[in-house]
């Protein structure tokens, strides 16, 4: 009776939006480390905008900027074959937006607080820049890396208002679990209602538990 | 043969320091840059390892340019293969000490360096340590290895032993020097000491305010003063108190603080911080053995 679309919906949506995110976060994270540039509060405020902004705000002009009868969204849907619009992808690419601060700032502040001095001894031995960034870096902010990973994948299931504005209530396709709770409690079906919201707690819990026992060294066996 | 002819504008929290360097050191030279901090001595060695671009000028090193500003041309650090040794040792916290001595090795590079180096640095026992859990005398030791494995000609080491304590200072002094010459290095080191700048270097570079103001033999440096005291010592005043009708001088030589009769016109001219010579011309010193 109950549906569990909406909960696998949710985990892949969070999942597939962690991966891309790590992968663009870690560029952009030491980017900003590394940067003498003037233009770098401008980026840095852009990063964090999904932090304050209300996430209507955002899934507003995501709608208006993916739209078909927008030219951007036009060019997307004619060339790439992408519609963003009510479409698990376009849910994809505001998640990533949306949860960018959670996954950029942890990176950011973890890279910031090497000494440079580690890299530099790492170019003086002829290493490039990204054997040291995968070899030396990297492994020695793990837990920036994990607090990171977490936060994004928390903060993307708990997300609502963008992914109502911009993906609307599909089933199987973009009706994630918080809308599905929205929507159950609008029919006045609390059972299943609570059952989302319990299964959502109980994960989000469990989740950020970890982070703290592991970062905490309450864990000394997945310490380094 | 390393001819460095630069300028650099270096912002600091002093106030701007225009930096403005012209030098040539022979190969197989041990060579210390010597002069109080923030004059531009750990960015002369940061220009020469390519961390740190200059204004103008060049570095020249036998008959290629590392750096030259008129036709552009700037080496990165990875294709100066200098070792740096860096003054918070810089050691990879996520590898061993046998890893990071082997993440230094070059692509294809034969393994055998490190061994050698394990040897001669006597870092036997404590290879498969972790780099956190050593002491500074020991990290500095593991960092002097590390910088040597991809075997660089020149060597370059920013205050190295500045944070140790004096025995550990003495044996790092004496690794140094033996791959120095092991090693056939040009060696470059920042130091504030004068006793280990005596005991090491082929010659003194002295900067001031950014330029360098006297060059030349330690010997000729330090104890040039015009002296003919049978035994003098430099130290550090640390406090000057009247007594009476003398004032006492409390000098701070190495570990040890000793204490100096001087009058209130020799007063005038220190200040607490001062570097002072104490000599003494009318005694013959004595010498007791203690080890």
């Amino acid at each position: 009776m109950l549906d569990w679309d909406p909960l696998i919906l949710t985990f892949e949506l969070a999942l597939v939006t962690t991966v891309i995110l790590l992968f663009i976060s870690i560029p952009i994270a030491q980017w900003l480390v590394k940067t003498k540039s003037g233009i770098k509060p401008v980026i840095e405020a852009l990063v964090s905008m999904p932090l304050v902004l209300p996430p209507t705000v955002l899934g507003f002009y995501f709608l208006v900027a993916f739209s078909p009868s927008n030219s951007f969204g036009a060019w997307l849907n004619e060339w790439l074959g992408i519609k963003l619009v009510f479409s698990f992808e376009g849910l994809v690419v505001a998640s990533v937006i949306y949860s960018l601060p959670f996954m950029v700032q942890p990176i950011q502040s973890g890279l910031a607080a090497l000494s440079p001095t580690l890299s530099e001894a790492a170019y003086v031995m002829g290493k490039s820049k990204i054997t040291t960034l995968f070899r030396v870096l990297l492994p020695n902010i793990k837990k920036s890396l994990l607090t990171g990973i977490v936060l994004a994948f928390a903060h993307t299931i708990g997300e609502f208002g963008v992914v109502l504005m911009i993906g609307g209530n599909i089933p199987g396709k973009t009706k994630v679990a918080s809308i599905a709770i929205y929507d159950e409690v609008e029919a006045l079906n609390y059972e299943a209602a609570n059952f989302y919201s319990l299964t959502l707690f109980a994960i989000t819990f469990v989740i950020l538990l970890t982070v703290y026992l592991i970062n905490g060294g309450y864990l000394k066996r997945f310490r380094k | 043969m390393i001819t460095l002819q630069f300028y650099k504008k270096l912002l600091a929290a002093e106030g701007d320091l225009d930096l403005e360097i012209a030098l040539n050191i022979q190969k197989g030279e041990l060579i210390t840059l010597y002069g109080p901090s923030g004059v531009g001595k750990t960015s002369c060695l940061r220009i020469l390892a390519g961390l740190m671009s200059p204004d103008r000028g060049h570095i020249k090193v036998d008959d290629t340019f590392w750096f030259d500003s008129d036709s552009k041309k700037n080496k990165s650090p990875q294709e100066r293969n200098v070792g740096f040794l860096f003054q918070d040792y810089a050691l990879f916290p996520n590898m061993t000490v046998r890893e990071n001595l082997e993440f230094a090795l070059k692509k294809g590079q034969n393994k055998g360096i490190i061994t050698e180096l394990i040897e001669v640095i006597e870092l036997g026992d404590l290879q498969n340590r972790n780099p956190m859990t050593l002491s500074g005398g020991q990290k500095q030791r593991v960092a002097l290895a590390r910088a040597l494995v991809h075997k660089p000609k020149i060597l370059l080491l920013d205050e190295p032993l500045a944070a140790l304590d004096y025995h550990i200072r003495q044996k790092l002094q004496t690794y140094i020097y033996k791959v120095h010459k092991e090693f056939s290095l040009t060696t470059l080191l920042i130091s504030h000491d004068i006793g280990e700048i005596v005991k090491m270097s082929d010659r003194v570079i002295v900067l001031e305010h950014g330029k360098i103001s006297k060059q030349d033999t330690p010997q000729v440096i330090f104890m040039s003063k015009q002296l003919s005291g049978k035994f003098q010592f430099t130290g550090d005043i640390v406090a000057i108190e009247k007594e009476e009708v003398v004032y006492v001088v409390t000098v701070l030589i190495h570990n040890s603080l000793i204490k100096v009769v001087a009058d209130t016109s020799e007063v005038a001219e220190f200040t607490v911080g001062d570097k002072v010579v104490v000599a003494s011309k009318a005694f013959n010193p004595i010498l007791y053995k203690i080890e």
